[in-house]
């Protein structure tokens, strides 16, 4: 058959490196000990922190949550295939690349409770970024992000940068124009991009099923004249190899790659959904089943780089961290009013200047009559 | 009478429809099992299956585009935008086809389509699940714009709009969705489109409003009363277009003051199409400048939302105006 320039059973196969007991089934990425284990570390932190914000919206404290549960591997695994200069265009279910990135604890918690620290100056919920760590702050209507990375690629490959930039979205994103016009430019202008579907099978209620009639979502590349590669999104170690091999392509002048990491989202979409209405428990136990933080550690103790002990420590460690950053995000005063009129245009026209004065005279007035407003 | 949500009203006014008329269709995101995030279409899988409950793949684009080939062909689609902020992928479809699609064909074909979504702010919701977007759709030639205040009219305007020959944008403030309920009557009535409502009667001021701020101008109203004696009329526009301009100047002969409250920002929000029909045609009825209470002319924020949508305060600073000229 001719050569499509494009391998099919990339596409429609699924990469693994370790299965669900750790054990080695493909080939291992040819990187120290030290970087697995720090993979490692970002995945139990992302864990600890993602029960952490949980925790704190059920306590009314954040707004909304999108719960991260078993999908630590994809989200850390991609992530950690990126050089510092590099840019990410997350979505809003990756708490482990933004910890990869450079993020900390402290940042997120102050951004999920909009608190005087918040970089997004509490503009939005549920979506986390900073241009220090080049991570741009997703727009919450899923996908839209897709054609802002593709166009930050084509404008480094203008500007004779070796940067690469990778976006990260669910499966859901992929029935969006959005994900078909990017895609289609990061094929025309052979785009150093890394596009990244965390296929965690569910939009909300709809089963990836409904979402395509495609066998896989990496076969989406095949009519963009982009390569697709299908991996195990819950294999930490198969989401870096293919992330890490897409990203020297780029970097190389090869070209974009579109990443299929196939994960389950265990929870609810968001902390305002109920999976019980469209789906049987018994499925996400079963998933349970494949935690890639088990399995990941199972493969580190296997290769002798984690002990029981140290395992035990390293997730008592970043609870105890967690919780005092926790406490010291809380005692942080919050945004002033006044920050809902800021960054509007990179000067305030007069429109808003008026309408600072209708807002600071409606806090006086507020005050004066004792009003319950907030 | 039962004593209903809006959520249950909307969802009476679909079920109804649907046993009604065969043609009437529900397609949307998560409308099916999980009966919509919002629970408006729950248990419709159940009565009227897949074929006429359809669960969409996630693009609002296709669902609109769809919902509009389905009605040339010949259905009644309802389609449901999950949150009204995300419409905008259907922008596209809603201003080049939707909307145009008889004027474009000469008449040949039509798009008796109902988009509706929640929509407005007041939940916590940020930046992409509060927003007030209507004045694109007013702004739209070709769309009738719709937004019930209570149970009551969320369900006799759907039936009305899903019995319609146009483009319908029925936009639910979500906040009312639970927090008002009321008798609703089982089975068949409709409220006209293009009719407001009298809220309250008063001879001082009239305040011009629609969906939540509804609530916000009554309470604004008692406390002018209390303070000052200040009979403020409340018209809920219900019908954002075509509006209802006779019942504005019927008001306006009234009190001779005029305060439009909308969530909306400002900047080009209804408020100042009705301050602009009110000047050309009434403005020998103004006793004072007109003025308008809305949302700043800034992205709706996650943090002090209240400060951002009319307030009392807010509110009673505008009657405050046109009382004091």
């Amino acid at each position: 058959m001719e050569d499509l320039g494009f391998n099919i059973e990339e596409a429609l196969g699924l990469h693994r490196v370790i299965d669900e007991d750790g054990n080695v089934v493909g080939e291992e990425p040819k990187v120290s000990g030290e970087k697995l284990l720090e993979m490692y570390v970002f995945m139990v932190r992302a864990r600890i922190l993602d029960e952490w914000i949980l925790k704190l919206q059920r306590a009314g404290k954040v707004a909304l949550h999108a719960p991260n549960r078993g999908q630590e591997a994809a989200a850390v695994g991609a992530a950690f295939a990126l050089d510092k200069d590099d840019w990410l265009f997350p979505s809003y279910r990756e708490l482990g690349a933004y910890l990869v990135r450079g993020l900390s604890e402290e940042e997120i918690i102050d951004r999920a409770i909009a608190n005087v620290d918040d970089p997004l100056k509490g503009s939005e919920f549920a979506v986390y970024g900073n241009r220090k760590y080049n991570v741009v702050p997703a727009p919450v209507p899923v996908g839209s992000h897709i054609p802002l990375a593709v166009g930050a690629a084509i404008a480094a490959k203008i500007m004779g940068h070796k940067t690469v930039v990778m976006a990260i979205f669910g499966d859901g994103a992929t029935s969006r124009g959005d994900f078909h016009s990017g895609l289609n430019f990061a094929g025309v202008f052979k785009a150093p991009v890394v596009l990244v579907i965390q296929n965690n099978q569910y939009a909300i209620s709809l089963h990836v099923s409904r979402q395509t009639a495609a066998r896989t979502l990496a076969l989406k590349g095949a009519a963009y004249g982009v390569p697709g590669v299908r991996v195990d999104g819950n294999d930490v170690l198969a989401v870096f190899s293919a992330a890490s091999k897409a990203v020297e392509r780029a970097r190389s002048g090869g070209g974009p790659t579109l990443i299929e990491a196939l994960t389950y989202r265990v929870g609810p979409h968001t902390t305002a959904d109920d999976p019980g209405r469209y789906r049987l428990q018994d499925e996400a136990k079963a998933f349970e089943k494949l935690d890639p933080i088990d399995r990941y550690r199972k493969y580190l103790i296997n290769k002798g780089l984690l002990s029981e002990l140290e395992d035990k420590r390293i997730w008592e460690e970043w609870s105890l961290k967690v919780e005092d950053v926790v406490k010291r995000c809380f005692n942080k005063p919050p945004l002033p009013p006044e920050v809902i009129l800021h960054n509007v245009y990179s000067k305030p026209g007069w429109n808003l200047l008026e309408q600072m004065r209708e807002l600071r005279e409606s806090l006086r007035l507020i005050e004066e009559l004792g009003l319950e407003v907030e | 009478m039962p004593v209903v949500n809006m959520v249950q009203a909307l969802n009476s006014a679909l079920r109804e429809e649907m046993r009604r008329d065969p043609r009437v269709v529900v397609l949307g995101e998560d409308v099916g099992r999980r009966g919509g995030v919002f629970l408006v279409t729950e248990g419709l899988i159940d009565e009227f299956g897949p074929e006429r409950v359809i669960d969409t793949p996630l693009t609002e684009a296709g669902i609109v585009g769809v919902a509009t080939g389905m009605a040339m062909y010949g259905l009644k689609p309802v389609a449901e935008i999950q949150f009204i902020d995300f419409i905008y992928e259907a922008f596209d479809q809603i201003v080049t086809n939707l909307s145009k699609l008889r004027r474009r064909t000469g008449g040949m074909y039509s798009a008796p389509v109902v988009v509706r979504g929640p929509c407005c702010g007041g939940v916590k919701g940020g930046m992409f699940h509060s927003q007030s977007n209507e004045s694109y759709f007013v702004h739209t030639s070709g769309l009738i714009v719709l937004m019930p205040s209570r149970p009551y009219d969320a369900k006799g305007l759907l039936k009305e709009a899903i019995r319609g020959e146009d483009p319908v944008i029925f936009l639910e403030p979500k906040i009312l969705y639970r927090t008002i309920k009321e008798e609703v009557p089982e089975g068949d009535y409709t409220v006209p489109i293009g009719e407001a409502r009298l809220v309250k009667e008063g001879s001082d001021a009239t305040i011009v409003t629609w969906g939540a701020m509804v609530y916000q101008a009554l309470e604004t109203a008692k406390l002018a009363e209390s303070k000052h004696g200040w009979s403020v009329e409340i018209i809920d526009l219900r019908t954002l277009f075509p509006f209802d301009k006779d019942s504005i100047i019927k008001s306006l002969e009234k009190t001779g003051r005029l305060v439009v409250v909308h969530e909306a920002p400002k900047t080009l929000g209804l408020g100042a199409e009705i301050a602009a029909y009110v000047a050309e045609n009434a403005i020998e009825l103004l006793k004072a400048p007109i003025v308008r209470v809305a949302g700043f002319d800034a992205p709706f924020p996650l943090v002090h939302e209240r400060l951002y949508m009319p307030n009392v305060a807010r509110i009673y600073m505008g009657l405050s105006k046109v009382m004091s000229y």
